[in-house]
């Protein structure tokens, strides 16, 4: 398979009123054709930027310092705006978390739907309509024809969200990104969501980035998963490797901290200390506050990554095995 | 012998829609549409159910902060339905109430030791100097430090807003506290100590809590009982450990399987729930949770099911409970 999409040494910088911040680290990993990669992390932890910025969508005072984001090659950083639009809504499209705010409430649902088709795919008003009447089929909603003339707020939230799925499949594009799709909606609408998420992207080969802060949707979903902290991908691999052998302290804290449904009820292990700000200067591991296993190194000097089959670790624990295994917790 | 603390009897909250130019009511939304509950001193109840079935209402009104449409409530053997402000305040003392977003009930001008230290100001004949310690010792209990007293509240994380929420909640040394989505607007690794934190202050001052969550994960951590809410009504009401491991009612069954399980398998099969929530003020006739349920028949459009017992402190509303719920 090959990679469809790249990200590269991606560094992205905030101008605030305290100085420049600096929200994302030397970010780098790679989306195959008919993957579905997650990227789960805390608020704050820079994954909805990471996605924002593949989308060029940063916000005003944001700017990508360094990096590489190349999409079947190209360098989309290095795009103009016209070709950027392009892109976007065609080749790349975006499910935002929350519908309402991301549907314009002044335009029905079907003047929204028509749009992507008349400008990306030349279609008239009225194979817009129809197509639209088809999409919004697929995505599961009654009443289509109905549905086109009605606006945003007359829907429910689940609703909105498969609306926001057709739009941002209109145009077949070979990415989808999906920025928390199912965190504001019930656990019974989200299932149907996820559900149709994973059936869209096997009926169109589309590959998804899926931006999430929950290790439940991530085990539904994902083939390979990103774990980012304050910034940085600490941990990466497939879904079974991360979920049955975490490596890094942060990724094993995560789940012993998700209260189950089913299993041994036992104590959670929450992880001390909060997440860092954006502008806190941190000197080596940006876990190492939090980190019961860290290290006089830990405290002086960031841990590069290392790789096993394709498991890729950023911790000094994984520098020589042994040393680890005897670290009690302090 | 359990003694009781709290009884709910059949509560229900209505609330009105009114339109029209004569402001008639027209419809009525039935938020709490007739629970009756026995909570018991110490333990923990969970109220859990998807955004609109009541439970947040049912939290309000049983503290009184939300006047009854019918029903009765009666804590520690007296009933309060009636009693005047002046009356209640004694009672008042007894029931706190902490908030999903501790920073929207925070006042952003005022510094935390002084919000902490209002409801004892009111309650409590203690002179400055002796608050002052009270609130200092409270700050350290839930795991601030003494120098946050002078604080004010953007000063905090998520997760120190909501121990301060829970400083405030303690002051009084209330009996019972409702937790409304106390942790739901926590990140998970900040969720964990919160809870951790709830449950080692129950033990510690033997509080009773109504946990009002919409994550069925966090209410079995920390719930002894478990009542599943639907379109304002009681659906089931079990021993956690029941409840999760084996639920009785179709809509307990479709939640449970609806959530994502943290260990990777695609081939796990759910129980699909086809459509949305009804509206509440137009919930469907019989039981509210017919059109959406995978098993329901003729009966259950017409007859609302009534709430029975199917076990040791287990009960559900459904008219084929029991049955096996095959999807």
């Amino acid at each position: 398979m090959t990679d469809i999409l790249q990200i590269e040494n991606l560094n992205i910088h905030f101008r605030t009123a305290e100085g420049s911040l600096s929200a994302v680290h030397d970010l780098s990993f790679s989306v195959k054709k008919g993957e579905t990669v997650c990227v789960v992390g805390e608020s704050g932890c820079g994954k909805s930027i990471s996605a924002l910025s593949i989308m060029g969508l940063l916000p005003e005072n944001g700017h990508i310092a360094q990096g590489k984001i190349l999409f079947e090659g190209t360098d989309l950083l290095s795009l103009k705006p016209d070709q950027m639009r392009k892109m976007r809504g065609n080749k790349i499209s975006m499910v935002f978390q929350e519908p309402m705010t991301a549907l314009n409430p002044v335009f029905t649902i079907g003047y929204q739907l028509r749009e992507p088709l008349r400008i990306h795919q030349g279609f008239s008003k009225k194979q817009a309509h129809v197509k639209g009447i088809e999409l919004l089929k697929q995505v599961g909603l009654s009443l289509p024809e109905q549905r086109m003339k009605q606006y945003p707020h007359e829907l429910s939230g689940g609703m909105r969200q498969r609306v926001m799925i057709a739009m941002a499949l209109a145009c077949h594009p070979q990415i989808l990104i999906a920025d928390e799709p199912t965190t504001a909606l019930d656990v019974t609408i989200q299932a149907q969501i996820l559900d149709l998420i994973n059936d869209m992207k096997e009926q169109l080969g589309t590959s998804v980035v899926m931006i999430t802060h929950d290790m439940g949707v991530v085990a539904e979903t994902a083939d390979r998963v990103v774990v980012m902290y304050a910034g940085e991908i600490v941990e990466e691999g497939d879904v079974e490797t991360v979920f049955n052998d975490p490596q890094h302290p942060y990724t094993k804290g995560l789940l012993a901290s998700v209260p189950k449904v089913e299993g041994e009820l036992t104590q959670l292990q929450a992880i001390p200390g909060s997440l860092p700000n954006l502008g806190e200067a941190i000197v080596g591991c940006r876990f190492q506050s939090r980190c019961p296993f860290a290290m006089d190194i830990c405290r002086s000097q960031a841990p590069p990554i290392y790789e096993e089959n394709g498991h890729q670790t950023r911790c000094w624990m994984k520098e020589g095995e042994s040393i680890a295994d005897n670290i009690v917790p302090s | 012998m359990p003694t009781t603390l709290f009884q709910v009897k059949n509560v229900k909250k209505h609330y009105p829609i009114k339109g029209g130019i004569l402001r008639r009511t027209k419809s009525e939304v039935k938020a709490v549409n007739g629970v009756s509950l026995e909570i018991t001193k110490g333990e923990t109840l969970g109220v859990v159910g998807e955004s609109g079935c009541g439970k947040s209402t049912l939290g309000r009104a049983i503290l009184g902060l939300e006047p009854l449409t019918e029903g009765q409530l009666i804590f520690a053997d007296q009933d309060i339905t009636q009693l005047s402000r002046r009356q209640l305040k004694p009672f008042k003392r007894e029931m706190q109430m902490i908030f999903q977003d501790p920073y929207a009930s925070l006042n952003p001008r005022q510094r935390i030791g002084a919000a902490i230290e209002e409801a004892i100001k009111i309650h409590n004949p203690m002179n400055a100097k002796q608050r002052r310690e009270k609130v200092l010792s409270l700050l350290e209990e839930v795991g601030l430090k003494r120098e946050h007293y002078g604080r004010f509240p953007h000063e905090f994380s998520g997760g120190q807003r909501q121990r301060i929420g829970i400083a405030r909640a303690l002051a009084l040394q209330p009996s019972f506290i409702v937790c409304d989505e106390a942790v739901s607007a926590l990140d998970v690794s900040v969720q964990a100590q919160v809870l951790n934190l709830l449950k080692k202050l129950q033990s510690k001052y033997e509080l009773t809590y109504l946990f009002i969550s919409h994550d069925l994960g966090v209410v079995r951590y920390i719930s002894d009982r478990v009542l599943v809410m639907y379109l304002g009504n009681m659906v089931e009401l079990a021993p956690s450990e029941a409840l999760y491991e084996n639920p009785v009612h179709p809509y307990t069954q479709a939640l449970l399987s609806a959530i994502p399980r943290t260990v990777p398998n695609k081939e796990r099969e759910r129980i699909k729930l086809m459509g949305e929530i009804p509206s509440p003020t137009d919930p469907p006739k019989g039981c509210a949770f017919h059109t959406r349920c995978p098993i329901a028949t003729e009966l259950c459009s017409q007859s609302k099911p009534e709430w029975r017992a199917v076990g040791e402190g287990h009960y559900a509303a459904c008219h084929y409970v029991g049955e096996e719920l095959n999807a």
